[in-house]
Formats: structure tokens, C-alpha cells, sequence
């Protein structure tokens, strides 16, 4: 039903911009055009006039647009801030940019400055844009109904301070963020107050603090994106109905670094994502009625870290190989599901042959308890000593939690 | 040729040797008698090197024997060998021949003599203690060695064998060769030795010729001879501790 | 020198006819070839081969090496009585045993790995890894068993020791540094922990393959000494240089007791 809403949408915009082209003209800037800028060109154009800025270097940031105008670069324009003032500011419904290159979008402590700023409008298009060494790349406040497509967004500053977001959504709905690349800024995609956001087939890595910082973004899906090497990963908070499928968590380390954080998120679901080489593979903290299913989780430090405070979630269907930790908690009480997963350490056997094993697998080691209470203990890691307590724990349970367990896992992997 | 001083070995507290004064001459075949422990084997095994003074000198050819390198003139034939299980004698032999560097031909007697062409080729670990004490007395003359160290040279082995290698040590002697040997047969040792030093407890009791052992106390042949100085040393003790 | 490498070059021919050795083979052969074959997942295979060299390593090169020195009591006779250095002896013997029994096992975990693994530059590395540190703890734990052999004129002694040696370095010791750091939990534990790790020479090669198999873990702890010591290169060499040290510290002692040894 959503889907379709979505789609009538965006056909009737669609139409309506078609309608407009009627009537519209073509405006040309560059060297040996009638206009040598875009601010002249702005001024000449009417709503839905296209606006075509030829290749070469212009610093007449920042550009105001306050007209449904297109405007797209041939042969690679680019626009420079100066690092003192903001790319294009968009004020006007129906806005296009697309093919250009905006650099250098000043630093400030107390303005968000932006490449591209778009506020309390709808129905833009963002797309095929290079992005440099920009403090804010994409900006939307109060925009609905459009979408960010194919930027390349790439910054290079070191202090998190010194340094905003790759895409800043605030306070919108309906928007599509599609294949973009982000790389090197404070958190990579940012979503706050975001409603029915998509976010799909992005990359998202190096950024200092966040691959997707996302928040009181409720019923928001985001599907194939690739998350790497954040300063702290992904984090998904204080939201209900989200969906997250088949992305990519991988080479996120550090003390407080997480492929997935779910921090109070509940009736959500997280299923066909691979979760590569974290610290942590996904850390939830009260968090509810969430399905983690058919995820791979390989050669994490931690694959699950489950806060006791976080109830009735299921976890099913996953495969858990090569992991330093296969499951952490801090409490003996779980009220958590674990079922039909597949664990390499498991060591049980399946004598009706009907794939599970026949005794349940405890996923939390008694060394995971010892680790989380005195952290240096994590130098034993795979020493004798530590694997022989574990074996006897894992026989006469007494501090790990009971009833923690998966009481069928597969005995292969899922493939 | 080798010229020993003022000698002592301490196990420990045990006096295993003291105040030992003795040299052995080229051309002589020294026999070194006593009774069990009364440090035979100790004294050999200084002369070697494989076991270490308490203080005192030891001179080879006027040099002491520091180092390793006045071992490649002695041919050492220990009472008990032993060698690595899956070599075969032939590169045993090699091996030694490799180490040593020596160019030169080798002498090849005893082994032709006890007839071990046979053998060179077998793992050391299938052959029989008979056997494995013939290659030990090859190995000791295999490369012309100016003194030869012998304990018990002729133990487990055959009459014919030891034969051979009594001849070999004569002729080998009569070349010029110094020889020292202990030996419990007191027949191999009258047939072998001009020169015979007695040891108990540690110390030199006797030290001259068998001849002058007999003459001293009258007695015929060796064997009888040696027992007699035994027994007048435990009885001298006896008083003595009495 | 030269008469060094002419003892290991006999006693190589001697030792790798050895049935033992053989059997030390074919159990890196059979054990890799089945984790190849039923682990599935290479790293999986990598992390119960690591298990593995961290036991039986030093426990075959304890025992061993301490067997091979009172076996060879007759022949340490003879060789010294030959022309030979008692150091070059005492040298050549144990690099014999060392690099036999390194040859057996990297024989053993290299042709199943390359028939059955999936060599990349990823695995390569870590198997790499795995090799190396399985050759420093043969070279360490058989240099000690020699010290044992040397210091202990009773056979059955020196063998006990060479077991107790192997046991507390496998468990014992890790238990104590466990239960220590449990009990000082209020402490800061990162620099004693470090140390006491360097102290034992199976820990040291554990540390340095965990630096490559379980980095995502060890980077997720706070404390900057531990942040430092794993985040860079200066870990594994400070890791590689102490086990150096444990492969010089027991030989040279070994040698030097050796020397003024009666035999």
C-alpha cells in the first residue's frame, strides 16, 4: 500500500515537471554564452526552465535558487566555495542539480554550511554531483518527496568538530537516497525526524563518527548499502518499524564501534545483512520485538552484544562463523529468542537427522562474562586455559546465562 | 707426550681422583688398573676432555688441552658406543671423515680384518653388540691417531676378533704409537702392556712395569699379582680406619 | 661454523628417518587435510590449527628434544671425543631437532593448504603467521628441553620436568595470570598483562596470531597501552623479538651448563 502511494506519487510529479517543459526554454551558461554566470542565468529563468552550465570554474558561491529551475552541468563545472560561504541554496519546489562539482563549503561552529541546501521545499533531485571537501554535502530541512541519486561526496578533514555530514536529512519524509558514494565526513548519512525515508545501494565509509547516524526515523527502510570502516559504524535509535536488508557492515573497529547499533528500536527487522570484521557485529540496547534473521555474522570481535534491557527479540537463521564472540551480555536474565542458528563452535550432534542438533548451543562463554567484568582478560583469547573453563562451564552453567540458549541449531550453515 | 700434574677431580664431595701425577710416553701401552671405582674411566674421560678437572694440568705434547683441536691425534674406542639409530656405519664413517677434514688415506685393516664390509651399509640400530664393538675399534684407528685411548678394547668380543686387535695394537705401537687402555683381563693386559698404572680410591698406588709388579711381591703372572696389591691395600685401610 | 653444518647435515639424515618424525608428519598431514576437508571455512581451519600448533607443538619438542638428548649420551661421548667443539655439538644437535621437526610440520599443514585451502593474500598471511610462530615454538621449547636434559642426569626426572615444563606454560601459567588479574580487577592491569604475556612464550605466538585472527576484538578495547601495542607494527615485533629472546635465553644457558658438564 505504501509502495504504491509512493509510486502514484511520484508519477503525478513527474507529469506535472513534464507539463512544465512545454513551455520551458533552455538557458546556457559559460564562456562564450550570453550568460557567464549562473546567478544571471537565475535571473533570466522562469519556473521549469532548464539552465546548462558548460565546463570551467566558478566562484560565485553561494547561489540562491528560488525558481523550479534544472540545473545541470556539461563537461564537469565546478563550483567553488572558497571555503568561506555555502554551494546552492534551494527555496524553490521542483529543483534539479545534477553533474556538477561543489567544492569547498565553508566551516562554521554555528551554521550548518552546505554544498547543497535544500529547505522546506519538495519534489528536488539531487543527483550525479561531485562533492568535495565540503563541511555539509547534502542539506534537506523540511524537504519532501525527492531524492538524492549517484553523488559522489568526499571530505578529508580529521576533527569530528571540523567536519559535517555526507547527507543531512532533517525533518523530512519521502525521500530517496540512492547510490551515492560518502567518504571522510562526520557521519556519512544522517536521519533525524526523517518519515518514510529509503535509503538503498550506498557506500558509506570513512566517515569519522557514523556510516548512518539515524533517529525518530520511523517506518524508514534502508536496503544494500555497504558500511565501512566508520569511526563507530551504523547506528539506528529511538525508532519504530525500520527496516534494514542486505547491507553491508564491515571493518568497523574501535572501543565504542558497532557494525549495527540498535539503541531503543523496536518491531523492526534486520535480516540478509553481512556483518564483516566488526568490533562489535551488532549491539542492541533496549531494543524490542526486533527479528534478526538470515544475517551473516564472520569474524567479528563480538558478533551480538545483547543488553539485558532489551527483550523479546528472535534471532533465527543466522550464521555465526569465525567470531572471537559468538553472543555478550551483562545479566543472567534473557527474555531473547535464539533459535536455528547456525554456530561453528557448536560441537553437539544431530542423531535423527533432521539438520539441528539435538542438545541446545549457549552462544555467551563463561570468558565473555570474565571479559566484560575485567577487559585485560581479553589477552587470553583462544589460550588453553580459557577454552578448558569455558568447556566446563558450558557443562555446569553458573554464571552465564541459562536460559540463553538455541535449543535447535543447524548443524550446517544456511546457505 | 701427555704430561699430567697435580691433578684432582671432585664429584661433588667425592674425591674421585687426587693428586694424580702421571705421563704417558710415546712408544709405551700404558695399562690403567684398579678396581671398580677407583676412577679409571674418570681419569680417561680427563684426558679427553669429556669430563672436567677440579684443578691441576694436563699437557699434550707440552700444550694444555684446551680446546678441541689436540683430540684429532687420538683415537678414543669408549667401552659402551652408541650411535645415532638410523645412520649406517659407512656414513658414520663419513661423516667423521667430514668432520675431521682429513684428506689423506685412512686405515682400513680392522675393517677388512673383521670382515664389516658387509655391515657398513646396515642401519648401526640392526647390528649386534659384537658387531657394533668391532666398528668402535675400527673408528679408533681409522685415521692414524699418535695416541690411542682404549677402555675394555677387547670385551664382547669374540677370541678371533680379539686377536686381531691385540695384533693391531702391537703393530700399531710398534709404529710408534702411545696406547692407553684399561682392560679387567689381566692376560690381555700382561700380553699387551710395558707400563702399568694402578689406581684405588683416587690415587696412584703403583706405577711401573708389569714385571716389577709381579717381582715385588713374588707372584707369577699378572692377575695374581694385581689381586695381592689389592688385598694389602684393603687390609692397609682396614687397619688404618681401625 | 662449517663443523656445525656438517653435524646437522648427519643428524638431519639420522633424525628424518626417525619414525616418530614421520609419525610428527603425517599427524600435521592427516589433521590439516581433515580440517581442509570438514572444517569448511578457511579461517575456521586456521583458528583450530592455531589451537592445535599452540599445544602439540611444545609438548612434541619437550618431549622429544628431551628423549633425543639422553638417548644420545653415548654418542655425545663419542662425537667429543673426536675433534669437536663441545658449542658445536651441543648447536648442531639442537638445530637438527629443531628444523627436523619444523620441517615435519610445515610439510604437514603446506601440502594440504595448498591443495585444499584457498590461498590468498588475506590467508596466505595468517597462515604465514601460523607457520612461523609453530617454527619459534619448536626452536624455543626444544632448546628448553635440551636445558632440562643437560641439568638432569636422571632420565626420568628430566622427562617429568620437560612434562611440568610444557604444562604450566600450556594452562598453568594463563590460569594464575587469569585468576591474578580477576582479583586486582581495580587495577590498571594493561601494562602487567602485556608483560606477563611475554613471559610465556606460547602466549607471545598466541598474541601474535590473534593480532591478525581476532584484531576486531582486540581493537574493541579501551585502554591505550593495549590500543598501542595492538594498533600497530609494534606489537608483533615487540611480540617476534620475545620469542627470539626465548629461543637464545635457554640455549645459551643450556650451552653454558653444558660446556662445563661432566659426561
Amino acid at each position: 500500500m505504501l509502495t504504491a502511494l509512493k509510486i502514484f506519487f511520484f508519477c503525478f510529479f513527474f507529469l506535472f515537471a513534464n507539463l512544465n517543459y512545454v513551455f520551458a526554454k533552455d538557458i546556457f551558461v559559460g564562456k562564450g554564452e550570453k550568460h557567464l554566470t549562473a546567478a544571471s542565468a537565475l535571473k533570466a529563468a522562469e519556473d521549469g526552465d532548464r539552465i546548462f552550465i558548460k565546463g570551467g570554474y566558478y566562484s560565485e558561491c553561494p547561489i540562491i535558487i528560488d525558481k523550479s529551475v534544472s540545473i545541470i552541468g556539461i563537461d564537469n563545472p565546478v563550483f567553488d566555495a572558497l571555503s568561506k560561504d555555502e554551494g546552492f541554496i534551494i527555496r524553490a519546489d521542483n529543483v534539479t542539480i545534477k553533474g556538477i562539482t561543489i567544492q569547498n563549503s565553508g566551516i562554521s561552529y554555528i551554521e550548518d554550511k552546505a554544498a547543497v541546501k535544500l529547505e522546506s521545499v519538495s519534489n528536488c533531485v539531487i543527483e550525479e554531483n561531485i562533492l568535495l571537501n565540503n563541511f555539509f554535502g547534502i542539506y534537506l530541512s523540511k524537504v519532501s518527496n525527492s531524492a538524492v541519486k549517484k553523488n559522489r561526496i568526499k571530505a578529508s578533514n580529521l576533527k569530528e568538530t571540523a567536519s559535517g555530514n555526507g547527507i543531512h536529512l532533517w525533518n523530512s519524509n519521502n525521500i530517496i537516497i540512492e547510490n551515492n558514494s560518502i567518504e571522510g565526513h562526520r557521519d556519512g548519512i544522517y536521519f533525524e525526524f526523517v518519515k518514510k525515508g529509503e535509503i538503498k545501494s550506498n557506500i558509506s565509509y570513512k566517515n569519522l563518527r557514523y556510516g548512518l547516524h539515524f533517529m525518530f526515523s520511523d517506518s524508514c527502510y534502508y536496503a544494500g548499502n555497504t558500511f565501512k570502516e566508520n569511526g563507530a559504524g551504523v547506528a539506528v535509535m529511538y525508532t519504530k518499524k525500520v527496516t534494514m536488508t542486505d547491507n553491508l557492515f564491515v571493518d568497523n573497529w574501535g572501543s565504542a564501534s558497532y557494525g549495527l547499533l540498535l539503541k531503543e528500536i523496536s518491531d523492526s527487522e534486520v535480516y540478509g545483512n553481512k556483518f564483516t570484521r566488526n568490533t562489535i557485529g551488532l549491539y542492541s540496547e533496549g531494543s524490542n520485538r526486533v527479528k534478526i534473521y538470515r544475517n551473516d555474522f564472520n569474524q567479528n570481535g563480538w558478533a551480538v552484544r545483547l543488553m539485558a534491557n532489551s527483550v523479546d527479540n528472535v534471532f533465527s537463521k543466522n550464521n555465526f562463523i569465525g567470531n572471537s564472540f559468538d553472543v555478550a551480555t551483562n545479566s543472567q536474565q534473557h527474555y531473547n529468542k535464539f533459535i536455528n542458528n547456525y554456530w561453528d563452535n557448536y560441537k553437539g550432534y544431530d542423531l535423527n537427522k533432521d539438520g539441528k542438533g539435538d542438545i541446545p548451543f549457549r552462544p555467551v562463554r563463561l570468558y565473555s562474562m570474565i571479559v566484560a567484568n575485567t577487559p585485560t582478560a581479553l589477552i587470553f583469547l583462544r589460550s588453553l586455559f580459557v577454552d578448558v573453563l569455558d568447556v566446563a562451564e558450558r557443562a555446569l552453567p553458573s554464571i552465564t546465562p541459562k536460559t540463553l540458549t538455541d535449543e535447535a541449531p543447524l548443524m550446517r550453515k544456511r546457505l | 707426550m701427555i704430561e699430567i700434574n697435580n691433578l684432582h677431580k671432585n664429584f661433588g664431595k667425592l674425591k674421585a681422583l687426587s693428586d694424580i701425577d702421571v705421563t704417558f710416553k710415546k712408544g709405551d701401552i700404558t695399562a690403567i688398573v684398579g678396581p671398580n671405582g677407583s676412577g679409571k674411566t674418570t681419569l680417561i674421560k680427563i684426558i679427553l676432555g669429556l669430563v672436567r678437572r677440579t684443578s691441576g694440568t694436563i699437557r699434550y705434547n707440552g700444550k694444555d688441552i684446551n680446546g678441541c683441536s689436540y683430540r684429532s691425534d687420538i683415537g678414543y674406542m669408549p667401552q659402551s658406543p652408541n650411535y645415532p639409530d638410523n645412520l649406517n656405519a659407512a656414513e658414520l664413517i663419513e661423516m667423521l671423515k667430514d668432520i675431521r677434514g682429513k684428506k689423506e688415506s685412512l686405515d682400513l685393516e680392522l675393517i677388512e680384518l673383521f670382515q664389516l664390509s658387509g655391515e657398513m651399509k646396515k642401519s648401526i640400530r640392526n647390528l649386534s653388540g659384537g658387531t657394533k664393538q668391532k666398528i668402535n675399534a675400527a673408528i679408533a684407528f681409522l685415521f692414524n691417531p699418535a695416541l690411542l685411548i682404549l677402555d675394555e678394547p677387547t670385551a664382547a668380543l669374540d677370541p678371533i676378533s680379539s686377536s686381531y686387535l691385540k695384533d693391531k695394537i702391537l703393530k700399531e705401537n710398534h709404529n710408534g704409537k702411545a696406547v692407553i687402555l684399561t682392560s679387567h683381563n689381566m692376560y690381555d693386559i700382561q700380553e699387551l702392556s710395558n707400563d702399568i698404572v694402578f689406581l684405588m680410591e683416587g690415587k696412584i698406588f703403583f706405577r711401573g712395569s708389569p714385571n716389577q709388579l709381579m717381582n715385588r711381591n713374588g707372584y707369577e703372572n699378572l692377575e695374581r699379582a694385581v689381586a695381592g696389591l689389592m688385598k694389602e691395600l684393603f687390609d692397609g685401610n682396614d687397619s688404618k680406619n681401625n | 661454523m662449517e663443523t656445525i653444518l656438517k653435524i646437522i647435515k648427519y643428524q638431519l639424515r639420522d633424525v628424518l628417518r626417525s619414525k616418530w618424525l614421520i609419525a610428527y608428519l603425517l599427524f600435521f598431514l592427516l589433521l590439516t587435510y581433515g580440517l581442509f576437508r570438514f572444517a569448511g571455512d578457511d579461517s575456521r581451519v586456521i583458528i583450530s590449527l592455531m589451537n592445535v600448533v599452540l599445544i602439540i607443538i611444545p609438548l612434541v619438542s619437550c618431549i622429544y628434544g628431551t628423549i633425543y638428548f639422553y638417548n644420545s649420551k653415548e654418542f655425545i661421548l663419542f662425537m667429543l671425543s673426536q675433534p669437536i667443539e663441545r658449542s658445536t655439538l651441543y648447536t648442531g644437535m639442537w638445530l637438527s631437532i629443531a628444523i627436523s621437526l619444523s620441517v615435519s610440520f610445515i610439510i604437514g599443514i603446506t601440502v594440504p593448504y595448498l591443495l585444499l585451502g584457498q590461498v590468498n593474500v588475506q590467508n596466505l598471511y595468517t597462515f604465514a603467521l601460523l607457520a612461523a610462530s609453530g617454527i619459534l615454538l619448536t626452536f624455543i621449547f626444544s632448546s628448553a628441553a635440551f636445558l632440562v636434559a643437560v641439568t638432569n642426569s636422571d632420565k626420568a626426572r628430566g622427562f617429568g620436568i620437560s612434562l611440568l615444563l610444557w604444562l604450566f606454560y600450556a594452562v598453568v601459567f594463563d590460569g594464575i595470570i587469569l585468576f591474578t588479574m580477576i582479583s586486582f580487577n581495580d587495577y590498571p592491569l594493561e601494562t602487567p598483562a602485556l608483560i606477563a604475556t611475554l613471559l610465556n612464550p606460547i602466549d607471545s605466538a598466541r598474541v601474535l596470531i590473534l593480532l591478525k585472527l581476532d584484531i576486531s576484538a582486540l581493537m574493541g578495547y579501551t585502554g591505550a597501552v593495549f590500543q598501542k601495542f595492538f594498533g600497530n607494527m609494534l606489537g608483533i615485533l615487540i611480540a617476534i623479538f620475545s620469542l627470539i629472546l626465548w629461543i637464545a635465553l635457554p640455549f645459551v644457558t643450556g650451552l653454558k651448563l653444558f660446556k662445563g658438564k661432566d659426561l
